[in-house]
């Protein structure tokens, strides 16, 4: 329903500018804060090694990215988890 | 004393030259006493984009290395009496001149003129410092693409750092239609992510091929979107407040039909 309302009102995410907004808006959050796709990698890894000592995380489905609201940046994480550690 | 005004973008291929062109030749159709300037060194384009290439005999280098006076370099425009050309040099590279040559010469032209624009090579690396050097103001060029977007924040970042605080955005080769589809990035979107004060917006037109082929600046051309859009944009760098075009308006009877009975 929402997705139809998104369309209906011309919101379409699918839409070929949407997704140049969205892949700019995060070109520009890493432009801007200097951090390296390369540095963000090696965060990543890092931030498995830690959690995996206390949760079994499912390592292909973790997201790590710079998001942008405003002026401020913030590092937002998606890990999915599998289970805890005993 | 002239205000100096430099046309930058990051950038290649956005229209910094075409831009430089149309506002100088827009500001001489008002009236106004103004010279281009062309610090792309090696790549010179502004002379045929006027349609001056032939008149030319001493360049940029030429002036700030003393080889000639800066009067024997300016290039009178054919059509416009207060428009000049300073073109830059052909077979030199961008170290044959310096940021405080540039300032200097500036300050020179500031004396005679009363708009020196400046026609910014492509790039981030010397040629840029050498055009922004004795810039008081700056333009920053982009279209409606994610690589242009994104070059022309990096320049805004960097003008910034130079002390050129607020620089003005020009879109161009904006298709509204394309917006409307929601498959070209409009004007809100991108100054929403730029965040700063908008100049003006060129619509793609098939005229600036045109006139561009013959040497002319479509700005003086009366019946082109793209000409009005230019001479908005002298108009608003002479202080004047001009609302920008609703591109939607000037598509003509049978859209704004379809639009009033909702069919947009």
């Amino acid at each position: 329903m929402l997705e139809f309302l998104s369309k209906l009102f011309g919101r379409d995410s699918g839409s070929s500018k949407t997704v140049a907004k969205e892949r700019l808006r995060l070109v520009l959050v890493h432009d801007r804060s200097s951090i390296s796709p390369q540095l963000l990698e090696t965060l990543k890894a890092e931030m498995i090694q830690v959690i995996s000592n206390y949760m079994d995380i499912d390592e292909q489905g973790l997201e790590v990215s710079l998001d942008s609201s405003g002026n401020s940046v913030a590092l937002v994480a998606n890990i999915p988890v599998r289970g805890m550690k005993r | 004393m002239g205000e100096v005004i430099v046309i930058t973008s990051g950038k290649g291929g956005v229209g910094k030259t075409t831009t430089t062109a149309n506002i100088g030749t827009g500001l001489a159709m008002m009236g106004q006493k103004v010279v281009l300037v062309d610090t792309d060194i090696g790549l010179r384009n502004l002379d045929v984009v006027l349609g001056l290439e032939n008149r030319i005999v001493y360049d940029l280098v030429d002036v700030v290395s003393g080889n000639c006076r800066l009067r024997q370099a300016l290039i009178r425009d054919k059509k416009l009496e207060g428009l000049h050309l300073l073109p830059a040099a052909q077979t030199r590279d961008k170290n044959a001149i310096s940021p405080d040559q540039m300032l200097e010469l500036c300050a020179d032209l500031k004396k005679e003129f009363e708009y020196i624009i400046i026609d910014c090579p492509a790039g981030i690396e010397q040629g840029f410092r050498n055009a922004i050097a004795g810039a008081e103001k700056a333009i920053v060029v982009t279209t409606p693409e994610v690589s242009a977007v994104r070059d022309a924040d990096r320049i805004i970042g960097l003008l910034e750092a130079a002390e050129l605080r607020e620089p003005k955005l020009i879109i161009n080769r904006i298709r509204p239609k394309m917006v409307r589809q929601g498959d070209m990035m409009g004007i809100d979107d991108i100054i929403d992510i730029l965040a700063v004060d908008l100049l003006g917006v060129i619509p793609e037109d098939e005229m600036i091929v045109i006139t561009t082929n013959r040497g002319e600046a479509v700005v003086m051309d009366q019946n082109s979107r793209s000409g009005l859009a230019y001479r908005n944009i002298a108009r608003r760098v002479t202080g004047e407040d001009v609302p920008v075009l609703d591109f939607d308006e000037a598509e003509g009877f049978f859209k704004r039909l379809k639009k009033m009975i909702g069919m947009k």
